[in-house]
C-alpha cells in the first residue's frame, strides 16, 4: 500500500488532488469500461481502496484520489476549505478528468459517503454520476432530519435511538474540543490507530498509512466544516440516482435505525446487508468488490439478478432479520417444516416449500406470502434422489444457489427390530438419511459453486442419542443424519457454511399420526398412533419451538441445538451416564 | 325447509331471522362509523346504544369488540384457565389504528328472539385478514355438511381442528370459555319489557336457557356447549346453534357467528344473507352449487 503510485494530479480550486487509477481503458474500438470512482473516508486516504479497486480492476476502470487534507493531496489550512461544497468540487474535477465522456459509478466510505451523498442530491453533477454505493456514512441532512424527526417524536423508542448513536458518535463531539483532538493526532495517532484497528475491527494486517497522524489532524476539520450546521439546519436531500446502502452489521459507528427513514429521499434504493464492521473496504475487500461490481452490472445492464431484486427498499423501516435470504425447506407442508418456513418468512427471507403433498407446499407458500416475501412451492418426494437432483437443477437455474437449506423431511417408523422389513428399512432410510444426504450434497455444492456462506440445517431427532427397544430403525436413520451433520461441518469449515443438526423432543406434529407400527393389526396401529400423538399432545412442545430452534442457530451458527427438555436429558444421559442410557433403552415404552 | 322442526315454528325462524338480520345491522353500522382512535369499549357502547334504539330488548351477551393482536386471543386473552371466563375477553382500551383487524360480536334478543352473530373487518388493508376470512367458507360449508350427515358434535369439532392444521390456523374459538365452538341459543318470553338484567356482561334469561339446557342435556345425554369433548359425542341436537368457528394466524383472528339449524333429519344456515357470504359472491368464492 505505501508503494500505491499517484498516475495523477487534479486541481480544484487552489488545491491539488492525487489520483490513483487501476485496470486499462478499452482499446480503441471496444466498448468502454465503466469507470468506478471511490472516495475514502477518516481518518484514512485512497490506500484504504487498494484490496478492493485490485479486486475491480479486471472488469472496470477504478479510480480512487486522495481527499484534500489526506494521504499526498494538499492541506488547506482553514477549516471552511473542507466544507462540503468544496468537497463536491474536488470529487467534480476528478470525475471530469478521469471520465470526460461517460457517468461514473460512486463508491463512498464514512466521510467519502457523507460527501459523495452531498454529490448525488445536489445539482453539482447531474448527469455524471450512474449509481451509488454508499458504505457507513449518512447523508448530514438526512442524519438531521431523522434526528429532528425523532426528538420530536413522542415515542420511547425513537428517543432511545437518538441516545444510542449519539453513545456511538462520543468522537464527533471530541473532534471538536479545541486543540485535544489535533494534538492527539500528533503526538500518537501513528502507535494508536493500528491499535485501535486491531481492537476494535479486528484488523490486525493493515499497513501502516505513512501519512496516518497528518491526516487525522487535517480530517478533524471535515467535522468541525460541517457537522454542527447540517445537523441543526438539515435540508431536504434527495435523489432519483439508484443507490447501494451497504451496511455491515458490525459497525460500531453508525447505528441501524440511522438508515430507516432513507427510502422517503431516495426511491430507487437497494440495501444489503453483510457480516463485517466499519472498516469493511480493509476487513472485506472481495466482498465490497463484489457487491460493487453486482449494483454496477444492473445499472449498467438493466438486468436485475434474484438477490438484488430482494434487495429492493421501498418502505421505511428495517429490513427484517432474514430479508434477502432465500431458504429452502423440505417436508414444508406441516410440522416443523410449515412453521420453519414461516418463521422464515415472517423474517423477511424468501421460501421454497418442498412437500411430498403439493396441496400442502402450496398452503405453506401462500401463508408465507402472507408476510409479504416471495415463496415458492414445489412438489417432491425427498427419498427420491432423481427428484431431488431436478429441484437442485430448478433451483441453480432460478437462483444459483438457497442461503438456507432445511432438511426436514421425514417419516416415524415403530415396532420391534424383527418386525421392521426390508422395505421398511429401505424407505426409512432413503428418507430420512437419504433425503438429507441428497439435500445437503445438491444444495450445498451450488453454496460452494457460488461462494455463498451459507447454512445447512439438517432435522434429526433426540432420537440420535436416545437408544430405545422399539425404534431401530427410526434412531438410526437419525444418528447417521447427526454423524452425517458433524462430518459435513468438518469439510464445509473452509468453505464459511455452516451445518447445524436439530434434535428436537417429544413435539407435536403429524408424524405421530402418521408413524409406522410395524407387527400390528390395523386398529392396534391405529391406536397406537391416537395414543402416541396424545402423549406428545401432554407434552405440548410446539413446533414453533423447533422452528424458533432453527433461526436461532442459524443466526449463532450453532453446531448441534436439542430442543425441549428431554431431548437436552437424553444427550446428558447419553454423555455422562451411557450406562443408564442404555439400560433405560431396554423399558418397553411403547405406547 | 321452515316446519322441519316440531319445536320451531316457521313464525319462530321468522323471528330468530329478523333478530340476527338487526345484529348483521348493527354490526355493519358500527363499522362503518368506526374511525382510527377509538377504543373498543367506544365501538361496544355504540353497538349497544344502536341495538337499544333499534328495539333490542335484552341479550346473550353484550356486545364485544376485539382489535388488533387481541383478534387473534393470544396473551393474556387467550388464558384458558377457570374454564376460559378471562377479563381480557372484555372491550378495552385499546385503540384502532389503519389496517389493524377488528372483530365485533354482539347478541341482541328481539321480540324473544336472540341472535349471537360475528363479524370482522378493517380500516384500510390487512392480507391475512382477507385470507383467513376466505377461508372461513370451508368451514361454513365443512360443519353444514357434517351436521346434514348427522355426524357427532365432537367429531365435527374435531373436522374443524383438522381444517384448522391443514390451513395453517389455530382454532382460537378454543380460547372462548369451555372450548366453544357452538352453544344453544333458546326462545325466550316476549314479556314487553324494554330491559332486562345483566350480570358480568351476560344477559341472565338467555344463560338461565343454557344451564336450563345443561341441566336437561345431561340427563338425555347432549351438551349444548359443542366442543371437541367427550361430553359432544352425540348426534346433532334438534334446535337453534349459534356457530362460531375463530381463526387465528399470528396476530391476526377472524371469525363469523350465525344461527344454525338443525331439525331431525337436517340442518340449514338460518340465512344465506349475511355479509361474510355476500363478501365470498363478491370474490367469486362462493360456490354456487353447494348454495342451495
Amino acid at each position: 500500500m505505501m508503494t500505491m503510485k499517484v498516475d495523477m494530479n487534479v486541481t480544484s480550486g487552489d488545491v491539488n488532488l492525487a489520483v490513483y487509477r487501476w485496470g486499462a481503458a478499452a482499446r480503441k474500438g471496444t466498448k468502454a469500461k465503466p469507470v468506478i470512482v471511490l472516495v475514502h473516508g477518516y481518518p484514512d486516504s485512497a490506500s484504504v481502496w487498494a484490496g478492493t479497486a485490485e479486486a475491480l480492476s479486471q472488469r472496470y476502470q477504478v479510480v480512487a484520489y486522495d481527499v484534500r487534507g489526506a494521504g499526498r493531496s494538499s492541506r488547506p489550512q482553514d477549516t471552511s476549505a473542507y466544507r462540503l461544497e468544496h468537497l463536491v468540487g474536488d470529487l467534480a474535477a476528478v470525475v471530469d478528468a478521469v471520465s470526460p465522456d461517460q457517468p461514473v459509478h460512486l463508491v463512498g466510505h464514512d466521510w467519502g459517503s457523507i460527501q459523495s451523498w452531498e454529490a448525488v442530491t445536489t445539482p453539482r453533477l447531474k448527469g455524471r454520476i450512474a449509481s451509488y454505493t454508499s458504505m457507513s456514512g449518512p447523508s448530514l441532512d438526512h442524519a438531521g432530519m431523522w434526528l429532528r424527526a425523532r426528538l420530536a417524536s413522542r415515542s420511547a423508542t425513537d428517543k432511545a435511538a437518538v441516545l444510542k448513536q449519539l453513545a456511538h458518535s462520543w468522537y464527533i463531539g471530541a473532534f471538536h474540543l479545541p486543540v485535544l483532538a489535533p494534538a492527539l493526532w500528533k503526538v500518537a495517532g501513528n502507535a494508536l490507530w493500528p491499535a485501535m484497528l486491531a481492537r476494535v475491527e479486528g484488523i490486525r494486517d493493515a499497513a501502516a498509512n505513512p501519512t496516518q497522524a497528518e491526516d487525522g489532524v487535517h480530517g478533524v476539520k471535515l467535522y468541525r466544516a460541517n457537522v454542527g450546521e447540517r445537523l441543526s439546519k438539515p435540508r431536504l436531500r434527495t435523489t432519483d440516482i439508484p443507490v447501494q446502502l451497504v451496511f455491515p452489521r458490525g459497525d460500531h459507528f453508525m447505528i441501524e435505525e440511522i438508515w430507516d427513514d432513507l427510502p422517503r429521499w431516495v426511491p430507487n434504493l437497494w440495501r444489503c446487508d453483510v457480516d463485517a464492521g466499519h472498516w469493511l473496504p480493509v476487513s472485506h475487500p472481495q466482498l465490497v468488490a463484489d457487491k460493487i461490481a453486482r449494483f454496477v452490472d444492473f445499472v449498467q445492464s438493466g438486468k436485475q439478478p434474484a438477490d438484488l431484486q430482494r434487495a429492493r427498499i421501498t418502505a421505511p423501516g428495517r429490513p427484517r432479520r432474514h430479508a434477502g435470504k432465500l431458504v429452502l425447506i423440505t417436508g414444508a407442508g406441516s410440522g416443523f417444516g410449515r412453521e420453519t418456513a414461516l418463521a422464515f418468512a415472517e423474517a423477511g427471507a424468501d421460501v421454497i416449500a418442498v412437500d411430498i403433498n403439493k396441496e400442502a407446499a402450496e398452503r405453506t407458500a401462500t401463508l408465507c406470502r402472507l408476510s409479504e416475501v416471495s415463496a415458492w412451492a414445489r412438489v417432491v418426494d425427498v427419498g427420491n434422489a432423481r427428484a431431488m437432483r431436478s429441484l437442485a437443477s430448478w433451483v441453480g437455474k432460478e437462483f444459483g444457489a438457497v442461503d438456507v437449506v432445511v432438511n426436514n423431511a421425514g417419516i416415524g417408523l415403530a415396532g420391534s427390530f424383527f418386525d421392521t422389513s426390508d422395505a421398511d428399512w429401505d424407505k426409512v432410510l432413503k428418507i430420512n438419511l437419504g433425503g438429507v444426504i441428497q439435500g445437503s450434497r445438491l444444495f450445498g455444492a451450488q453454496m460452494i459453486e457460488s461462494g455463498r456462506k451459507g447454512h445447512i440445517v439438517n432435522v434429526a431427532s433426540m432420537g440420535a442419542y436416545t437408544p430405545t427397544r422399539f425404534m431401530s430403525a427410526y434412531n438410526t436413520s437419525k444418528a447417521a443424519v447427526r454423524m452425517l451433520s458433524d462430518c459435513l461441518r468438518a469439510e464445509l469449515a473452509e468453505h464459511d457454511i455452516h451445518v447445524a443438526t436439530i434434535c428436537p423432543g417429544l413435539s407435536i406434529t403429524n408424524i405421530t399420526q402418521s408413524t409406522r407400527f410395524v407387527g400390528v393389526s390395523e386398529a392396534e396401529q391405529q391406536r397406537k398412533q391416537s395414543d402416541a400423538t396424545r402423549l406428545y399432545q401432554r407434552r405440548n412442545l410446539k413446533p414453533q419451538a423447533i422452528a424458533r430452534s432453527i433461526l436461532k442457530a442459524v443466526e449463532q451458527r450453532s453446531a448441534e441445538v436439542p430442543v425441549g427438555v428431554e431431548a437436552h436429558g437424553s444427550r446428558l444421559l447419553s454423555r455422562l451416564v451411557p450406562g443408564l442410557s442404555r439400560r433405560l433403552a431396554q423399558l418397553d415404552l411403547e405406547p | 325447509m321452515e316446519n322441519a322442526s316440531p319445536a320451531l315454528k316457521a313464525d319462530d325462524l321468522a323471528g330468530f331471522r329478523a333478530a340476527q338480520r338487526l345484529a348483521y345491522d348493527c354490526a355493519e353500522a358500527t363499522a362503518a362509523d368506526m374511525r382510527p382512535g377509538m377504543t373498543e369499549r367506544q365501538v361496544a357502547a355504540r353497538m349497544k346504544a344502536w341495538l337499544v334504539k333499534h328495539g333490542a330488548t335484552d341479550c346473550f351477551h353484550e356486545p364485544f369488540a376485539w382489535f388488533g393482536d387481541r383478534t387473534a386471543f393470544r396473551g393474556l386473552i387467550g388464558i384458558k384457565q377457570l374454564g376460559g371466563f378471562n377479563p381480557a375477553f372484555y372491550p378495552g382500551l385499546r385503540r384502532l389504528e389503519r389496517n389493524m383487524p377488528f372483530i365485533l360480536d354482539c347478541a341482541p334478543t328481539l321480540y324473544g328472539y336472540t341472535a349471537d352473530i360475528g363479524y370482522c373487518g378493517v380500516i384500510g388493508e390487512n392480507a391475512t385478514l382477507d385470507q383467513l376470512m376466505d377461508d372461513l367458507l370451508e368451514y361454513r360449508m365443512l360443519i353444514l355438511e357434517q351436521v346434514r350427515a348427522r355426524r357427532p358434535l365432537a367429531e365435527i369439532s374435531r373436522a374443524v381442528d383438522a381444517l384448522c392444521q391443514r390451513h395453517g390456523y389455530e382454532p382460537r374459538h378454543k380460547a372462548y370459555p369451555f372450548e366453544t365452538l357452538a352453544h344453544r341459543i333458546e326462545i325466550l318470553d316476549d314479556d314487553g319489557k324494554d330491559a332486562h338484567l345483566t350480570i358480568a356482561n351476560f344477559g341472565v334469561r338467555n344463560i338461565s336457557e343454557l344451564v336450563r339446557d345443561r341441566v336437561r342435556g345431561a340427563r338425555e345425554g347432549w351438551n349444548p356447549i359443542w366442543n371437541s369433548s367427550a361430553k359432544s359425542e352425540h348426534a346433532p341436537t334438534p334446535g337453534l346453534w349459534a356457530v362460531e368457528p375463530h381463526l387465528g394466524f399470528r396476530d391476526v383472528g377472524a371469525k363469523w357467528e350465525e344461527l344454525l339449524v338443525v331439525t331431525e333429519d337436517d340442518a340449514f344456515w338460518l340465512d344465506d344473507d349475511v355479509p361474510q357470504v355476500r363478501r365470498w359472491k363478491q370474490r367469486g368464492l362462493w360456490p354456487l352449487e353447494q348454495a342451495a
